[in-house]
């Protein structure tokens, strides 16, 4: 816990926050703790599982906000082949800091939602491939398994039904491209984080080229929630196919920045002026990233928007990963829009050309733009390079550090202009 | 078969197996979808995104090389947005790729000069700094020129999946992604150049061929290595009489795209130092340069001196002359000389074999078989050291169609990587320890080398199963050939017996030594190669024609000049029993084909012989050897054309007392292979034994 | 080469994690492990992994360059990684970078003369809301400002002295 809990907070995977010994097993016991999982497993046939979590409205919390039943749906139940159980724990996205959390705070949670997910799939083994620089995690987590294995919750007769389920952690390194599901494999395969070519998806060639379920941490932290309340009384936390409640990352300008769990469909000016008390100093909000680096940013006038995956597609931008950023006044958005690209730079993998060259092209240009050096055909230009990116590169990556970058360029030409011709940065010494 | 798709291509009804990638399905109906990192035969890696196309309903453009057909669909390979995306692809290649083009090596040739000049990608908005970096060498024959590198990974699939050497990966992320050799600043590998080969742009170029040339200054001429028995297709670049170059860009031949390092540099013993240029006579005990008119008058007179004691000479062919020359030499020896002491050196049973599924034409197997074959066993022989191509089309086999290899070999070999079974065990005795599990195998090649020889090819052959089909590996690139065309003293061409056979190589050695020959008559050949006897043969008239002034030409009483196989038209078999052709590549200025000496020989000395030129030659062999009644259109357009040597008993005949093979590396090629500079330098630097 | 027992163990340890044939995906994670003992992948912990996963040296390196948090060279003891991405950036990060590096005197992967403090500018962190962050070694520093940033120097100066 790093920041008070806001009263409109609404704490389904958080609940147990704040306990004393909130991550020993006896806490989570005391407190619903794998009551889920034996439900699954005695009261439920995997084919229910599924059902219960598609009727939650569960869309997956890493970013691209697919639907979680549907995912574990696609898992061949036939195949001769074991099943993996992935956990995608390398949060990484600028502006996202939740998984870090679930975990630190109640790490049983997660490995019941990997439980569950196993039992919906009927998978016998499961990775939790937690970020290099979250070392303390895999501590945490290393922990709290052999606890579960200790209490046979993990093992080879889960709770003396004789379902088998083996659960480990796997570190990364330092590479926001593994955060991409098919380049989290190959990392966890022991290689360069490159992602795969697709189809096959992982549900049916993932992890060791077995069929896998590979979501993000609070995506499965949901799951056992879902099953001990139903599904619909998740979906009901939430607006019309965005069941539930999220973690929203609460950065940038605002009072009170930190991590709050909020019902999906939550106002985004609520969540800036009231969870977040607003911004400092009583300034203005120039713009606000909803979901992450990766999204278009939105500008003071659009964020009369409910917080869930489809009004902020509506309006051109993505929930993402529920890093909400908000940038004052001051801020120069050319400076953002260079910190951002020289993220996707250094992340980018290199894999093909569009991502490799049109991140680096792009960073290279607005260094030079952001310190004085810009010229007039630069603005256009950024906005084509960003163009020629988008839609075209290999992963993810390059769309995701294009849509920032063409959002900055059309809502703040104004700002690209005062650059020009050598005229210092009119911000400079304000952030 | 699987099912046909239909599906339209730029207004196109195409129909195409299902399963065919979209960039396939287009090329057959005879579109071109550009890519770089596409690679027929590679794994797939969607990287470059120059193949993006236009497909109905998809939301997106999507890549060619990665779509699978599918019934109905729609697709577009040359839309105004297909199009601007390729060029803002080359647009973002061309920030960091130097416009060296001018110096390139391969400026003319280059897939990303080609590409640019295709979507008028030619001006650049790119204002900011390019990286540069010193161009490497990694071995004597690679040079790594970082800032072209498009990462394609071509290369490094070739060297991985291709060779299976793995000697090329890729560090770093990013931008700072680069190509890396497996020795950190160096290359330790086959240094096949099949990297550089495939390379789209100048990033690898070759140390053989860097800044001697531009590619249009130069004429190409398909012909078949001079190296090893695989019988490789390699494009020789010749430029004012010299080989500047060998490759086989268009993949044509038996070889496909494959060429290892004999066959891409080997070819530079051509232009040594050593070559010999002019006839050389002993005088007083040394060997001194003499006409053509004198030499040949002295080895005429000779032969003639000795023509009434046919016995008494003695003929040692080569490996590597042609199938005209070698038929031409034996008539020689046969018809006009009256001798039956003739042959080559022998390095694999090809006449037990013949022998062993006699009335089973097709247990023999080609080139093409080894690519599609159920399994493949290899037996005795490191077969990537010394049937390189062979090894090369195991492997494919082994990608493309998961087919299984079986090896059986004393000690341990690159093919046991992808082997289901490997046998540490010699020869026969070895198969039988698999012999259970090769039981299964109704689509079997097997490939032998020496290990297996005489009565031993026979119980092989009854050990396998009847389907089987075989090949028996010889070492050089007409060693097949030389035994087909009757260079052996108890098999006319075609493998007649001679019913009045004469000695074999060791006997005809031996009877020299002993001053029983009085000739011996060597035709491109070293069998004095490990002898350092001062006079080897005192009492006999030695001739000999070669290239250079080997251990034996030293012995010799008149030497010949004689050209390469590279210098001369002509064909070869190679080991699988494929005739090829060869093309006469540089002019020579002194020395002169075998068949052109012989010819003079034999006028000389008044013989009546069919002319000595290859054309009249090679239509003889067509109408008189058995087997070689080939698809002339084959052969003639520049394809292998399988001879059918008659599978029957031999009576005995075509066992030669010795059949060794010479075990070459890939770094080695016989006598031949210590003048060519590009082994000696990467040899010297691997301290792979050399056998000299 | 040698490794603690400790290390050891957990290599045995990852070993048994994966299905069979799949004995290069311990890689990652033993690379990491090995640099927190010996400081670096060096050129002795390359080969010995590659041997120990039967791969190749350069496949080993093709992945140690991939990953950021690999390093070829050996870090200070305290490696002090400061994030200027953009939720850090937003609450001084930048700053709190430009301070670190005067107060150091070293720049971007830097060690110091004495081998005490090397210093990175990283991309985030996972601490967005608790920005700007630091992270020494493998520990959290969150709300950082330059005072607290002089404090915390200090504190690392004094341990293990």
């Amino acid at each position: 816990m790093y920041n008070e809990p806001h009263p409109l907070e609404v704490r389904v995977l958080t609940r147990r926050f704040g306990l004393p010994n909130s991550r020993s097993i006896d806490t989570y016991l005391t407190h619903e703790g794998y009551q889920a999982i034996h439900k699954a497993l005695t009261q439920m046939t995997p084919e229910q599982v599924i059902e219960e979590v598609k009727s939650s409205g569960l869309r997956g919390r890493g970013g691209a906000g697919f639907p979680a039943g549907l995912k574990w749906s696609f898992v061949p139940r036939d195949s001769p082949k074991p099943k993996y159980i992935v956990v995608n724990a390398d949060e990484s996205e600028p502006g996202t800091c939740k998984d870090r959390l679930l975990i630190e705070n109640d790490p049983h949670q997660l490995i019941e939602g990997v439980l569950i997910a196993a039992r919906a799939v009927d998978a016998h083994a499961g990775y939790i491939y937690v970020r290099g620089e979250y070392r303390y995690l895999i501590d945490i987590l290393d922990r709290a398994i052999e606890e579960a294995y200790a209490r046979g919750y993990l093992g080879d007769n889960i709770l003396g039904t004789g379902y088998k389920f083996h659960l480990y952690t796997h570190t990364g390194a330092g590479a926001y491209e593994c955060g991409e599901e098919s380049a989290l494999l190959e990392s966890l395969e022991g290689k360069r984080g490159i992602p795969r070519i697709r189809p096959p998806f992982p549900a049916v060639v993932g992890a060791f080229k077995c069929p896998t379920v590979l979501n993000n941490v609070e995506t499965y932290c949901a799951a056992p929630w879902i099953l001990l309340k139903g599904g619909h009384a998740y979906a009901d936390l939430g607006t019309p196919k965005n069941g539930g409640t999220r973690l929203f990352c609460l950065s940038g300008h605002v009072n009170q920045p930190g991590v709050y769990e909020l019902p999906m469909g939550f106002p985004l000016r609520r969540m800036i002026e009231e969870v977040g008390g607003g911004v400092p100093n009583g300034k203005k909000v120039k713009a606000v990233i909803p979901g992450g680096s990766s999204c278009p940013l939105l500008t003071a006038d659009q964020i009369d928007v409910p917080m869930d995956f489809d009004s902020l597609q509506k309006i051109g931008s993505m929930l993402g990963s529920g890093g909400v950023v908000v940038m004052d006044e001051d801020t120069c958005m050319v400076q953002v829009a260079l910190r951002i690209m020289r993220f996707y730079a250094h992340e980018s993998c290199g894999w093909c050309i569009p991502c490799r060259e049109g991140t680096t092209w792009l960073r290279q240009l607005l260094l030079r733009f952001h310190s004085g050096g810009g010229v007039a055909t630069d603005i256009d230009l950024i906005g084509d390079l960003a163009q020629n990116m988008l839609g075209k590169t290999f992963c993810p990556l390059g769309d995701a550090a294009a849509m920032p970058t063409i959002s900055i360029v059309k809502k703040f030409r104004q700002e690209f202009e005062d650059h020009l011709n050598g005229k210092p940065c009119p911000y400079e010494g304000r952030l | 078969m699987p099912d046909l798709v239909k599906l339209t291509i730029d207004g196109h009804e195409v129909e195409a197996p299902a399963g065919t990638l979209v960039i396939n399905a287009a090329r057959q109906a005879g579109i071109e979808v550009p890519a770089f990192c596409y690679y027929d035969g590679l794994t797939l890696q969607a990287a470059c995104r120059m193949c993006v196309v236009e497909v109905e309903k998809a939301p997106k453009l999507l890549t060619a090389c990665t779509l699978p057909v599918a019934p109905g669909m729609v697709v577009r390979t040359e839309t105004p947005q297909v199009a601007a995306a390729r060029k803002g692809m080359l647009e973002f290649l061309l920030t960091n790729h130097p416009l060296d083009c001018p110096v390139c090596d391969k400026g003319g040739e280059c897939e990303l000069q080609d590409m640019v000049f295709r979507y008028g990608a030619g001006e650049s908005r790119y204002l900011e700094e390019k990286i540069h970096e010193e161009e490497k060498q990694w071995s004597p024959v690679v040079y790594f020129d970082m800032p072209r590198c498009i990462l394609c990974f071509r290369c490094v699939r070739i060297c991985d999946e291709g060779m299976g050497v793995k000697a090329l990966g890729v560090v770093n992320r990013g931008a700072h992604s680069e190509i890396a050799p497996n020795m950190g600043d160096h290359l330790e590998c086959d240094e096949c150049g099949m990297c550089i080969d495939i390379c789209p742009v100048g990033a690898l170029t070759s140390g053989a061929y860097r800044y001697q040339t531009r590619p249009w200054e130069m004429q190409y001429v398909g012909t078949t290595c001079t190296h090893c028995g695989d019988g490789c297709k390699t494009t020789l670049s010749v430029r004012n009489g010299k080989v500047i170059r060998g490759n086989n860009r268009d993949r044509s031949g038996i070889n496909g795209e494959f060429l290892c390092i004999k066959g891409r540099y080997g070819f530079d013993f051509l232009h040594h130092a050593d070559r010999l240029t002019t006839p050389l006579v002993r005088r007083n005990g040394e060997l001194a340069p003499a006409t053509w008119k004198d030499a040949i008058s002295a080895v005429a007179f000779r032969l003639k001196d000795a023509h009434d004691k046919s016995e008494r000479i003695g003929i040692l062919g080569s490996t590597r002359t042609t199938n005209e020359e070698n038929f031409y030499l034996q008539r020689f020896a046969r018809e006009r000389l009256g001798t039956h002491h003739i042959d080559h050196h022998r390095s694999g049973d090809v006449a037990a074999l013949l022998e062993a599924v006699a009335g089973r034409p097709q247990a023999l197997a080609r080139t093409a078989d080894v690519y599609t074959a159920g399994a493949v066993l290899v037996v005795g022989v490191d077969l990537s050291q010394q049937h390189p191509m062979l090894a090369f089309q195991a492997r494919a086999n082994v990608r493309h169609h998961n087919a299984r290899v079986y090896v059986v070999n004393p000690e341990p070999t690159r093919e046991e990587d992808r082997a289901v079974e490997v046998v540490r065990g010699r020869g026969v005795e070895g198969v039988a320890q698999i012999r259970e599990k090769l039981a299964g195998e109704a689509n079997l090649v097997v490939l032998f080398g020496d290990h297996v020889q005489g009565d031993d090819v026979r119980r092989l052959v009854e050990m396998l199963p009847a389907t089987a089909r075989y090949v028996a590996l010889v070492d050089y690139a007409n060693s097949r050939g030389a035994l087909d065309l009757g260079l052996a003293p108890d098999l006319l061409p075609g493998y007649v017996p001679d019913p009045e056979p004469g000695m074999g190589r060791d006997e005809m050695l031996a009877a020299a030594g002993r001053g029983e020959l009085e000739v011996l008559w060597v035709v491109g050949a070293n069998p004095l190669e490990d002898g350092s006897e001062e006079r080897a043969f005192p009492n006999t008239f030695l001739v000999v024609q070669e290239l250079f002034l080997t251990e034996t030409a030293r012995q010799a009483d008149v030497v010949f000049p004689a050209a390469a196989s590279y210098e001369k038209t002509g064909s070869f078999t190679n080991t699988c029993g494929e005739l090829q052709r060869l093309k006469k590549g540089p002019n020579t200025s002194g020395p002169k084909s075998d068949l052109e000496i012989l010819g003079l020989i034999a006028r000389q000395m008044g013989f009546e012989l069919a002319p000595p030129l290859p054309e009249a030659v090679f239509e003889e062999i067509r109408r008189a050897v058995p087997g070689y009644q080939i698809d002339y259109a084959a052969f003639l357009t520049g394809g292998a054309a399988m001879t059918t040597p008659p599978t029957a008993p031999l009576a005995g005949r075509g066992r030669a007392a010795t059949i060794r093979s010479s075990r070459d590396s890939l770094f080695q090629s016989g006598t031949l292979g210590r003048y060519c500079g590009a082994l000696h330098a990467v040899r010297e630097k691997d301290h792979v034994e050399v056998r000299v | 080469m040698t490794f603690s027992p400790d290390l050891e163990a957990r290599f045995e340890n990852l070993a048994k994690r994966y299905p069979a044939g799949y004995l290069r995906a311990a890689l990652v994670p033993m690379l990491l492990y090995a640099q927190d003992e010996v400081g670096a992948v060096t050129d002795e912990v390359v080969a010995e992994i590659a041997r120990r996963l039967k791969i190749t040296p350069l496949q080993v390196n093709e992945v140690v360059s991939y990953y950021s948090m690999l390093r070829r060279e050996p870090a200070g003891r305290h490696h002090i990684q400061v994030c200027t991405n953009i939720s850090c950036l937003l609450r001084g990060g930048r700053h709190l970078w430009e301070h670190a590096q005067t107060r150091l005197g070293v720049g971007h992967k830097q060690r110091s003369a004495d081998g005490q403090f090397s210093l990175e500018e990283v991309e985030c962190i996972g601490a967005c809301s608790w920005a700007p962050a630091v992270q020494v070694n493998y520990d959290f520093h969150h709300d950082m400002n330059a005072e607290k940033f002089d404090a915390l120097v200090e504190k690392l100066k004094g341990d293990g002295k």
